[in-house]
């Protein structure tokens, strides 16, 4: 009996995990993907309605200004933090011994919270008193730096702020993949008389590759779950012009009280995921085993 | 360090002096935010925003730690602060604990199907959590847990588990078995060998999770703000209402105070154990 149990261990160890994923992770899905072809409304209703949500959802107009903000967002966060943590890791590679404070001062924004980081920079970003004031002060008066309230540009404001937590991160990332690569390689393109630079792009860049994918998928992981910046930054105004799915998810399926249309959202989100992830951890977990 | 030819010491000073301004770029919002926080109303208006504060002007952390509005009070963000402590202690204590146990299951005693379960548990790493949003909702209100602090604490513990797991099974995972196999040949069980083999190495693993749990969870708005009610707010949604709320003019200086005391926990911890924070980031985010 007790052999028995002895041996039953680890799977009884797994078991409530396994259930609370079994419920809260794929039933939950389940169960959002179900309430998005209902009508529910204010409470979930069993009433179906096929795809009708899904239809609604992308004549919405709100909802598509959330999908072109997010390419918008996306795209641009991801190629200027790739830029910027490249630049910086290369940069800190090969010129600086002691590059610990440096490093500290890239990566610390990445410690606070995206609340604290859209304050921050509302604050910076104020039309009145920021850097508009600022830059007037310095005898420039006509400038004007008011993205925040420009419907046209408030999307870039969380792009900046974005950039600003996020890019240290990248650096790291890059930097220890540098730190890596295997110095007789370098060694070797260096007697071909191959210059610093054709040695970046023809040696070390390419050995790079899987730094690169994996950076970009944690960044477009991060854009498209993005809620907490936008909320805090423009609270996705003026109007809904800095709305991401995910601000427009909470607002109708907790505000709004439209919870079909909201977990429809959800769902195309999770698709969203899904399309970025599946294929990366299909890469990596073959990659693993050959 | 470098391994091509050292750069010539001219274009080097330019790299170091790019990399510096770059330093600064990326300390610029926290000097704005610290001299704001001291300056008076009168100072921020008619002054600009990288000036230094004519002297140092406390009050304004005073009223954001004790009397600022935060949507429905006036008590400023102490309780809030509790609030988010009450919450992410017990739930990074628990989530470490069992994802060290499954760590060690799925890393040294696998079973059929347990490489399966640990593929569908690294999904849950990456979900957006708008899916699962509003049955979480529905599981609380009928628990009778909605709008509590151990409601939040139970969201945290469930949502962190992928992490905290996937830590420990990539760390266990490099242990080599033949340890495991001549233990339990002395007769040691299961608990036995993870006590006395297992967790007097854990020390660097147990930190990156604590580390990172701390920092997610205490950064978390999200659940905060969808799973809290009145009086049980985590610092964050605190936050966001204090700065939202309008009564009586905007006060920056204590904005800005209330943002800092939101972020000085992480920032600490970060500044104390960044070495392990920046390994939670990476085996987080690329699954080691």
């Amino acid at each position: 009996m007790f052999d028995y149990l002895e041996k039953q261990l680890p799977r009884l160890i797994m078991a409530p995990t396994a259930l609370v994923m079994l419920v809260c992770m794929y039933g939950f899905i389940g169960w959002t993907a179900v309430l998005s072809f209902t009508k529910s409304r204010m409470l979930p209703q069993w009433e179906f309605v096929g795809w009708e949500q899904y239809e609604r959802l992308f004549a919405n107009p709100r909802w598509n200004v959330a999908l072109d903000n997010l390419l918008i967002f996306t795209s641009l966060f991801i190629i200027i933090a790739l830029v910027l943590g490249l630049m910086l890791a290369i940069l800190l590679d090969r010129n600086i011994r002691n590059d610990g404070a440096l490093r500290t001062i890239y990566l610390y924004p990445m410690a606070v919270s995206f609340i604290v980081t859209g304050t921050a920079w509302k604050w910076i970003l104020n039309p009145g008193l920021g850097i508009e004031k600022m830059v007037r002060d310095l005898g420039f008066t006509e400038f004007e730096f008011r993205w925040l309230v420009d419907s046209d540009m408030a999307i870039y404001t969380i792009v900046i702020a974005a950039v600003w937590q996020s890019s240290g991160f990248v650096m790291a990332m890059f930097l220890a993949g540098l730190r890596g690569v295997d110095d007789s390689l370098i060694k070797a393109a260096q007697i071909d008389g191959a210059s610093t630079f054709r040695t970046y792009w023809h040696v070390i860049l390419p050995i790079m590759r899987p730094v690169f994918f994996g950076a970009v998928v944690i960044l477009s992981h991060i854009a498209i779950k993005s809620f907490d910046l936008v909320q805090s930054l423009t609270g996705g105004g003026p109007g809904y012009s800095s709305d991401l799915p995910a601000t427009f998810m909470y607002a109708h399926a907790f505000s709004r009280a439209q919870m079909g249309l909201g977990a429809a959202s959800a769902m195309v989100m999770l698709a969203g995921v899904m399309a970025i992830i599946v294929p990366y951890l299909y890469s990596e977990l073959r990659s693993k085993k050959t | 360090m470098s391994k091509l030819a050292s750069p010539s010491s001219l274009s080097r000073v330019f790299f170091i002096t790019v990399l510096v301004f770059f330093a600064f770029v990326y300390l610029a919002p926290l000097y704005v935010m610290l001299t704001t926080s001291f300056k008076g109303i009168e100072e921020i208006r008619s002054g600009n925003i990288l000036a230094l504060p004519n002297s140092l002007n406390g009050s304004a952390w005073v009223k954001a730690w004790s009397s600022a509005c935060t949507g429905g009070d006036c008590y400023g963000l102490a309780p809030y602060f509790w609030n988010s402590m009450r919450i992410v202690l017990p739930a990074l204590i628990i989530s470490t604990v069992i994802g060290a146990l499954n760590g060690y299951v799925l890393s040294q005693w696998r079973f059929a199907g347990s490489d399966f379960l640990f593929g569908a548990l690294l999904f849950g790493c990456f979900i957006p959590f708008q899916v699962i949003l509003l049955p979480m909702a529905k599981l609380l209100a009928w628990l009778g847990l909605a709008n509590t602090v151990v409601g939040l604490v139970l969201v945290h513990v469930i949502y962190g588990l992928a992490f905290t797991t996937l830590f420990f099974r990539n760390y266990y995972v490099g242990i080599p078995s033949e340890l495991v196999r001549a233990a339990r040949l002395d007769g040691a069980g299961f608990f036995a060998i993870f006590r006395h083999i297992f967790l007097p190495l854990s020390t660097p693993i147990v930190v990156v999770s604590v580390i990172w749990q701390f920092t997610q969870i205490w950064n978390d708005f999200l659940f905060g703000v969808v799973y809290s009610g009145p009086g049980t707010q985590p610092i964050t949604v605190a936050l966001n209402n204090l700065v939202n709320t309008t009564m009586g003019g905007k006060e920056y200086n204590v904005d800005m105070a209330a943002a800092i005391i939101a972020a000085l926990p992480t920032l600490v911890v970060y500044l104390v154990a960044g070495k392990y924070f920046v390994r939670g980031l990476t085996a987080g985010a690329v699954k080691g």
